[in-house]
Formats: C-alpha cells, structure tokens, sequence
C-alpha cells in the first residue's frame, strides 16, 4: 500500500523511531542501575553491613611535634618528653560514670578530679576526647591498655608533651605552653583544628607564645578504621605532620645559668647584650620558676605561693620590670649636654655638697661636696651637683631626646611577653600624661635618673651598648629558624659626636679604673678585660623633711621593700667592646657594693666563656669571690658541638 | 470523520484541559517527591523544619505550577522559546560577571527578593529552542552539516557560559540534553558516532593536559577524577565520601535498616546526606525493595513521557515532551551512577528528592510544559 506524500512527510516528521531508541537506550541505562543495585545491595550486602556496623572510617589528627628550642650552642632549651595518657570519649564511653569508677581502681583520682572530669566530659560534645589522665608511668599505662575490654570509649594514648631541661633558668625568656583554653580559641581567627585535640599544647607567654606560628608545625592525619566500640582495628592511611621550626637562640645557657645563680634568688635581673650584634646572651630575671609546672598543670597551692611571693617570680623583671635608672642614667645627661654644647670636655661644674633651686635644696649624694668637676669626673664620682647644673641649662627636652636615641622610652622588638615601653620624659609628655607644666625640678631629678625617668634591664643593656659602640644597637633573641640564620642588621651610626662619646666612656672607665671611682672595688684586673661601667642607687621612697633632719637613714635599717634599688651598667672589653652587661637588684641597696660585683661577675663569665681565672679579680676580692663561688650550683652544660661558636 | 474522531482528534480547550492532564505523571511526580520528604525528614534527624518543610512548600507551589502551565497552548511555548533562550544567556552571563559566590562556584543571581540560578532555567529554555528549531527545520536538512552546526552553537554557548562558573555537572548535564533532543530530531548516527570519537580524545587531552600550562579543568574537578578512578587515593576528600556513600548504599540489603535507622547518614559520616547523597540513605533504610521502588517511579514516569511525546502528531510537542523526559533521566541516572561509583562524583542532585527549591520547582515547571504538550497533543 502506497502512503501519500503528505503521510511520508507527516511519519518522518513524528519522532516515533527515535524515540523507541531513545526509550531503549534509556530503558538499558535503567536496567544498569537496576543490576548495579541489584549486586550491591544483595550480592554485596553482607560485606558492606560489616564494614557499616563493624567498621567505621574515622579521621583522627596527628598533632605535630613542636619545634625545638637550642641556645646559641645548641643546647636544648625545650623540648618534648613522652607522655602517657588516657582520654575518654562520651558516646564510646556509654555509662560514663561505670567506666571512671573501673579506671579509678588502675590509676590515682580523688573525688574533686572526678567530678572536675566528669563536667568537662559534659560539657564537651559526646564524640570529642576529653583527657582523665595525664603523665601516667608506664606500668599504669599498660594496666589500662591491658583492660581496654571492659573500659569502652577509653583510649590510652602517648603523645608529646613540652619539656624544659633547664628548669626555670629560661622561665621567663622562653615562657611555657599550655592547654589550649577557650579564651584562646577565641582570640584566634581562624583556629587550626589541632587546637581543639585534647591536652594539644599552645604557647602561653614569651618565646613559645610570640614565635607560636613557628614552632606549632602542621598536623598530620591517620585514617583508621573503628570498629562499633570505639576501638581503632587498623591504619588505612596516614599522612604525616610536620615538626614545627628548630629555633636557636641567642642566649647562652651556661651564661644563662651562671646569671641566675649569681642573682642568688634576690628581686633582680640581669641582661647581657652583645655590643656589636644586639643578641642577647643573657636575660634573666630573678627569683625563677620551674616552667614545667605549668605545662603539667600547676596546683592551686604552688600557684598561689608564686603570686604572693614578695619578690615576684612570675614578672620578667628584664623587659617589664621599669625602674628609675638612678645614677647609670647620668651618661644620657651628660651626652645630651656635650652633644648641645653647653659643657665640653674641659668644662667645669663647682658642687657644695647641694644646690639651691627654685626655693628647694637638691642635695647631692656626698654631702660634703665634690667640689670642682669636670665630666669624667663627675661620671667616676658619679657627682650629682654636676648634672643640676647642667639640666638647667640643657633643658629636658633634649635630655630625653638623648634617652630615645640611646634606647630608653623606646619599645625593642623582641618576642617576648609585655615589653615594656619606659618613660623618657619631657614637657610635651608630662601635659600628656599629667595634664602639668614641666618644673625646673622635674629636670634635675631626671638629670640623676630619679624622678619620672623609667626604663628597664634590657634598655639599660642597649644603653650601654651604644655609649660602647656608638652605633643603633637592637637587640635579638632568634639567632636562626630551622638552621637558617636570622640576618645580623647593620646598625645605623648613633651621630653622636665620637669625641663626646670617648668623654663618656673615659668617666665610665673612671668608675672602674680611677683612683676614686665608686665601682673601683669592682675593677677588672686582667688588661685585655678591662671594664668600663656606672653604678646607680635609685630611691623607692622620698626622704622626709623629718628623716633628713634625723640624719640619713642607712639602707640596713629599712624594711626590704623601701630600700633602695641597686643598678650597675657595664661593658668590656674597654677598648674593643664586646659585651654590654646591666644588672638591677631590686632593694638591693648600694648599686657600687650590690649590684657592681654581680655585673662584674657575669661579664667575665661571658668574656672568660666559663669560669674566669682568680687573677682576673684585684687581689682584695678573690676571697669574697671564692666564697661566692662555692655557694652557687652551677650546671653549664656542654654543648653539642665541640666548637664554642660566638660569631 | 465521525464526531467521536474530532473530539479526540481535536485538543480541548478551555476547563476542560483539566481532563485531560497526564494524570499518571502527575501521581507519578508526587510520589516520588514524597518518598523525598521521607528520606530529608530521616537525615535531618526528625527535625522537619530544617529541610522537609520548605520542601514540601515549594513543591506545593511548583505543582500549581505545573497545573498552571498545562493550560497554556502550544504556541505559546513556540514563541517563547527563543526569547527565553536569549534571556537565559544573559542572565548566566551576568552570573559570570556579578554572580553570587556559594561553594565555591558562582551559581546564583541575586535579584533583589529572589535569587537565581540561571543555568536550572537554562535547561528548559535549551529543550524549548532545540525542538522549536527542528520542528522549523524541513526534514531534508536536517543532517546537512549546515542545519547541525546551529543547535550545536546553540547548545554550546549557554555551556560554555556555565562551564566559566565553574559548574561541570550542569555543563555536562547542557550538552546531554541537547545530544537528546538532537537525536530524537533525527540527526544522522554518524554525527553521533564522530562526537563520540571526539570525546574520546577531548578524554585524552584534558588528562594530559594536567599540570601544564594549558590545563582544562579546574584542579577540583582533576581530583573527582582520581577520585573516581581510586577511591582510596584521596583519604581526606571525595574518596572518603564515596567510600561511605557505598557502604550506606550496600549496607541496606533486601529492606534496609527501617526508616530513620541508618547508621551511616546519623553518624555524619555521609557527605551532602540532604542533596546529592541522598539516595544514599534511601538505600540504607530501605533497602533493595526501596532503591528498586524508586528506579521503577523514575522508569514509569520516562514511560509516560514517552508514551506520550509518540502519540503526539505535533512534532515540537513530541520533541518538547522528548527534551524534558531525557533531561530528567540525565539527572537520575547521573545521580545514581555517581553514588553507586558508577561515575566520577559531579554536583547534580536526585530530582524531586534532593533539597533544593530552585531546581525541584524549575523541574516541576518543565512538566508543566509536558502536561501543556500533552493536553494540546494532536491525536491521531
């Protein structure tokens, strides 16, 4: 039968065959489908129902070992020491309270950590492990593991904890880390999930807090397979972490150490600087505390006898402690003066024993008087009628401008906790701060360090530094990052005029080496040694009109707290200056008869790198030194290297 | 010609259309949206209001929807069809320049109170074209190269647009459909055979491509590859979920763990359980006689279809009805193969049963112009 043109056209024009091939196609891609899930869901069945029920895919984080920290001769400062724990997981865990009470018969809780853990287990969500635990010994450990059947949820587990070698030596510097806490987390942006792995360890303050980045690492991840209670059947995977940066130090831990002991557990601090790099050898600060505590948890009563002790072991007396510099302040001055040119080095102040200014009398430390100096001697008599004279007619506002450019009222970049900024006053920062015009006695107390003038250890240290070199001393701490050394700045000249320089260097010299120099005791005999410094006693009470007309009362007879502070600045060698060495003794008294022999000690420590010969100490103070020497127990520890390296 | 002949011969009009809706695809369609808010009650975890509600009210609407269009006369799709095709490229390429940026992938248009997803309207617009195209086209040109190279561009200029998103799944699912469309119109299997061929090789260079300077995908979309090709070789990522997408799967057995007791999808291990995943959980709870059910819902309502885009005189209605049925198998069976590891892992979603109310309400629209077809069909 003939179909007519139109019906032709009309049955191609109708999508009938194709669309029976489309149906076709279709219907096999279905029929596919069908036998996929055909074969899955019952010829496989069984084995994804064990791996469904039995075994559960989990991704567990690998938190990474911190970074180490050496000093300058790779000495361990801190590490990280094996540590055993269990933790416990709320929805493995099922009866939570049945399974503490079966762990307490294999390891130590009292009543008051069980109810603290069992809130923290309530408090956490029911699949995050909460840590019962912590420095278990081995055999523990093993007790546990080997009752893991009858302990669901509980995983015993050894991790890395953080670990300081040398005690409190390096408390304050390097700091110490600490469970992460909420406060953390929320100061923290973007938080990296290692953070939230129980008994994960962040730096809480000083180094391990401001190079935390550096030192944190990168977490790895395991892949484990889990079966219905919790236990892990095996590794499907595991990509590994990475250890956070080795940083190596400036500090020196024999230096270190031998400052700390020599301190003698006195309110005190010491910093020792290298003149021409700026890295810090030393900065201790005295009483110490033992680090460690913190990392494994402190207990209330230990932490409470730090807070209430009187000499204040928590402080980092070196960056944060601020003090009147006293007298160690008076090469500022006398600087501010030669560089204005209102004194030269033959210039010549008269001093009575006082002056008379604006109605009040400004006494000088020697009540007799000095009578004529010039600027050598009036740092090695360490005159105070001298600098009077000249702050009247230097101003304060240069005088301060000199403090900044020698590093005082200035914040140095260093990582460590609350660096403090110090004062250098001047007009414009009195009306600031205290809404009063600057007094003409404002001025000559700040001449001798007293007054508003404040700075601290480590700005006393870089102070020196750059009378010694003339140069922008900074200082550093980071001396390299995983063997990578930090670069060693090319310090800017000061500009101040050399030859007013080697004024105030040949009165710091006199205080040491001159006939009549008030550090003199204090000398270094040994020539290639030879030290140059400033002493300084700054007054923490005011002397009332009452005590002055009874006579001076002498430091011994006052309680601790209102004694004076001692100070001592130095450096040495004399004519190739190396190290820069401050030391502040809180109330320790006179800065010539306290703190001058422990700076002096320290520094030839330094230059000696270890015990320096007897010979180096005028005969008068070998005895005293032994005896000094007897009293303190040093560990210096050798270093990994044979080679001392002090570049 | 009887009386009784014209009253089928002759497309109803007015109220009555009502009558004659394809009624079974209607059922069809609700049944399977059902069987969605099933499953996202279950893997919200009984909370309704987190996803099964707004499911149900935007299927609510979209059904009215369908209805609402079932009553619009077949022209006026033909004359729509290439004002909604112009429109829809200018909306994807004004995602491309200002779009919305979500996961990753800008998708939407945020237009004031309502946001867009352009490349969803796009699908339907494509199938408008195409079969307004071939229904214009004389029979005899069809497969001259002339007369293939115009759907083509028509097909590839809205998929490059997509493809700048980035959104592969739907790129893919574009040129899929117009492959369909193409033919059900009746191009020559030779094209078909030599896009193939070129497939295979596009295959090759996108793989070599990898790494140098000239690479075509994106380095997500490399990973879903190797992802694919060895599930293991990504613990972290898309490897992990596949590898828990097929144990939920295979776990189900003959009839599931029950309703709400899949472990898998509870205990978070699933990814995506409310959108792509979601058969996934069907298949935990349910079983073989759940996945089996639903693959049957999906074979009838392409039956349907079909059935009725072969009874329908009218070549763009046919070919209308052909685009919006194929366009749905793509996205079922693409769905399907990609959580049962049958396909590299690519974003498209179960229809009707995934979340998601642009896509579930555009999808019910489309069926709105199938009904349409179907009630203005010319018997015969």
């Amino acid at each position: 039968m003939r179909k007519s043109s139109r019906e032709v056209v009309e049955s191609a024009r109708s999508i009938s065959r194709r669309g029976l091939m489309l149906g076709a196609i279709q219907a096999a891609v279905v029929g596919t489908l069908g036998w996929r899930l055909k074969s899955m869901q019952l010829d496989r069945a069984d084995e994804f129902r064990l791996l469904s029920d039995g075994n559960s895919i989990k991704l567990r984080l690998l938190p990474p070992a911190r970074g180490l920290i050496h000093d300058r001769n790779g000495v361990l400062l801190a590490g990280n020491e094996q540590n055993y724990r269990v933790t416990i997981t709320r929805e493995e865990a099922g009866d939570v309270s049945a399974v503490v009470a079966r762990l307490r018969h294999l390891i130590p809780m009292t009543d008051t950590s069980v109810a603290a853990l069992m809130a923290e287990i309530d408090r956490r969500s029911a699949i995050t492990p909460v840590s019962v635990a912590d420095r278990l010994t081995w055999e523990q450990f093993a007790s546990i593991a080997v009752n893991a059947p009858a302990l669901p949820g509980v995983t015993p587990e050894s991790g890395l904890s953080r670990g300081y070698p040398r005690g409190g030596d390096f408390a304050h510097v390097l700091g110490y880390v600490g469970p992460v806490s909420d406060y953390d987390l929320s100061k923290i942006e973007n938080p990296d999930p290692v953070l939230m792995l129980p008994e994960f360890q962040l730096g809480k303050v000083g180094v391990e807090a401001k190079l935390e980045t550096v030192l944190r690492g990168k977490a790895g991840t395991r892949r484990v397979e889990v079966n219905s209670a919790g236990r892990e059947m095996r590794e499907l995977g595991r990509i590994e972490g990475e250890q956070g940066a080795t940083v190596q130090m400036t500090l020196d831990a024999g230096l270190q150490n031998f400052a700390i002991q020599r301190l003698g557990g006195e309110s005190a601090a010491a910093v020792v600087i290298d003149v021409q790099t700026g890295d810090i050898l030393t900065i201790a600060s005295s009483p110490v505390f033992d680090p460690n505590m913190f990392v494994r948890g402190i207990t209330s009563s230990d932490y409470t006898a730090l807070m209430n002790h009187d000499h204040r072991p928590l402080a980092d007396k070196t960056v944060q402690g601020l003090y009147p510099p006293g007298s160690t302040f008076k090469m500022v001055t006398l600087l501010a003066g030669l560089e204005a040119g209102v004194i030269n080095g033959g210039s010549r102040f008269y001093c009575p024993g006082h002056l008379q200014i604006a109605g009040r009398r400004f006494h000088c430390w020697s009540r007799g008087g000095h009578g004529s100096m010039d600027p050598v001697q009036s740092l090695e008599h360490s005159c105070d009628v001298f600098y009077y004279e000249l702050a009247q007619r230097v101003g304060i506002d240069r005088i301060a401008e000199m403090a900044r450019r020698l590093g005082i009222g200035v914040r140095h970049d260093l990582p460590m906790s609350a660096v403090a900024e110090g004062i250098a006053p001047d007009r414009a920062w009195k009306r600031a701060r205290h809404d009063e015009e600057w007094q003409v006695g404002d001025s000559i107390n700040a001449s001798i360090g007293q007054g508003y003038v404040l700075a601290s250890p480590l700005q006393l240290a870089i102070m020196t530094a750059r009378v010694a070199s003339g140069r922008a001393v900074e200082p550093r701490l980071v001396r390299a990052v995983d063997g990578v050394a930090q670069a060693v700045p090319d310090f800017p000249d000061l500009g101040i005029d050399p030859a007013n320089l080697r004024i105030a260097r040949a009165g710091m010299d006199a205080v040491m080496n001159g006939s009549r120099g008030t550090a003199a005791r204090s000398r270094i005999l040994a020539p290639e040694w030879r030290m140059a410094g400033k002493t300084g006693t700054s007054q923490v009470r005011n002397i009332t009109a009452a005590e002055r007309a009874r006579g001076v009362i002498s430091n011994e007879q006052l309680p601790w707290a209102r004694r004076d502070h001692a100070l001592f600045v130095c450096y040495a060698p004399f004519e190739a200056p190396r190290y820069a060495v401050s030391v502040v003794v809180e109330h320790g008294g006179g800065g010539s008869a306290v703190a001058a022999p422990i700076a002096r000690d320290i520094l030839l420590f330094a230059l000696a790198g270890g015990l320096p010969p007897l010979d180096a100490y005028p005969p008068a103070a070998r005895a005293a030194v032994e005896e000094t020497w007897a009293k303190m127990q040093l560990d210096t520890p050798e270093p990994p290297q044979l080679a001392r390296v002090r570049a | 010609m009887t009386y009784l002949d014209y009253k089928v011969a002759q497309a109803p009009t007015g109220w009555r259309k009502i009558l004659h809706l394809n009624w079974p695809l209607v059922f069809l369609l609700a049944s399977v949206a059902s069987a969605g808010f099933l499953m996202l009650y279950s893997v919200s975890g009984g909370r309704p209001h987190l996803w099964a509600e707004p499911q149900i009210e935007r299927f609510a609407v979209g059904m009215v929807a369908m209805i609402a269009l079932a009553f619009a006369p077949i022209w006026f799709w033909r004359s729509i069809s290439v004002p909604a095709y112009v429109v829809c490229c200018i909306m994807l390429l004004a995602v491309d320049l200002v779009g919305h940026i979500g996961m990753g992938a800008q998708r939407w248009l945020d237009l004031g109170p309502i946001k867009l997803q352009p490349s969803e309207l796009t699908k339907i617009a494509l199938v408008l074209i195409l079969a307004a195209y071939y229904d214009w086209l004389d029979m005899d040109r069809i497969s001259r190269p002339v007369w293939v190279l115009i759907p083509l561009v028509l097909i590839l200029l809205p998929t490059a647009l997509v493809l700048k998103q980035p959104d592969l799944g739907t790129s893919v699912m574009l040129v899929a459909g117009g492959g369909i469309m193409m033919f059900a119109a009746g191009v020559s299997l030779w094209y078909f055979a030599a896009v193939i061929g070129a497939v295979a090789g596009l295959v090759f260079a996108v793989l070599e491509s990898r790494g140098t300077d000239w690479q075509l995908l994106h380095d997500y979309q490399y990973r879903r590859i190797d992802t694919f090709l060895d599930p293991s070789s990504d613990p972290l990522g898309a490897g992990y979920n596949i590898t828990q997408a097929q144990i939920a799967l295979g776990s189900g057995g003959w009839s599931g763990r029950g309703f709400m007791q899949g472990t898998q999808s509870r205990l978070n291990f699933l990814p995506e359980k409310h959108t792509d995943f979601i058969f996934t959980t069907l298949a935990e709870e349910f079983g073989f006689v759940g996945t089996m059910t639903l693959l049957t819902l999906y074979a009838l309502i392409l039956a349907f279809c079909l059935h009725s885009a072969l009874t329908n005189r009218d070549r763009f209605g046919s070919l209308l009805t052909v685009g919006v049925g194929g366009t749905f198998f793509l996205y079922f069976a693409v769905n399907m193969s990609m959580v049962m590891g049958l396909m590299p892992v690519v974003g498209v979603p179960l229809p009707l049963v995934s979340y998601g109310g642009t896509q579930l309400m555009i999808l019910l629209m489309a069926f709105g112009i199938v009904q349409s077809a179907h009630v203005n069909r010319v018997r015969g």
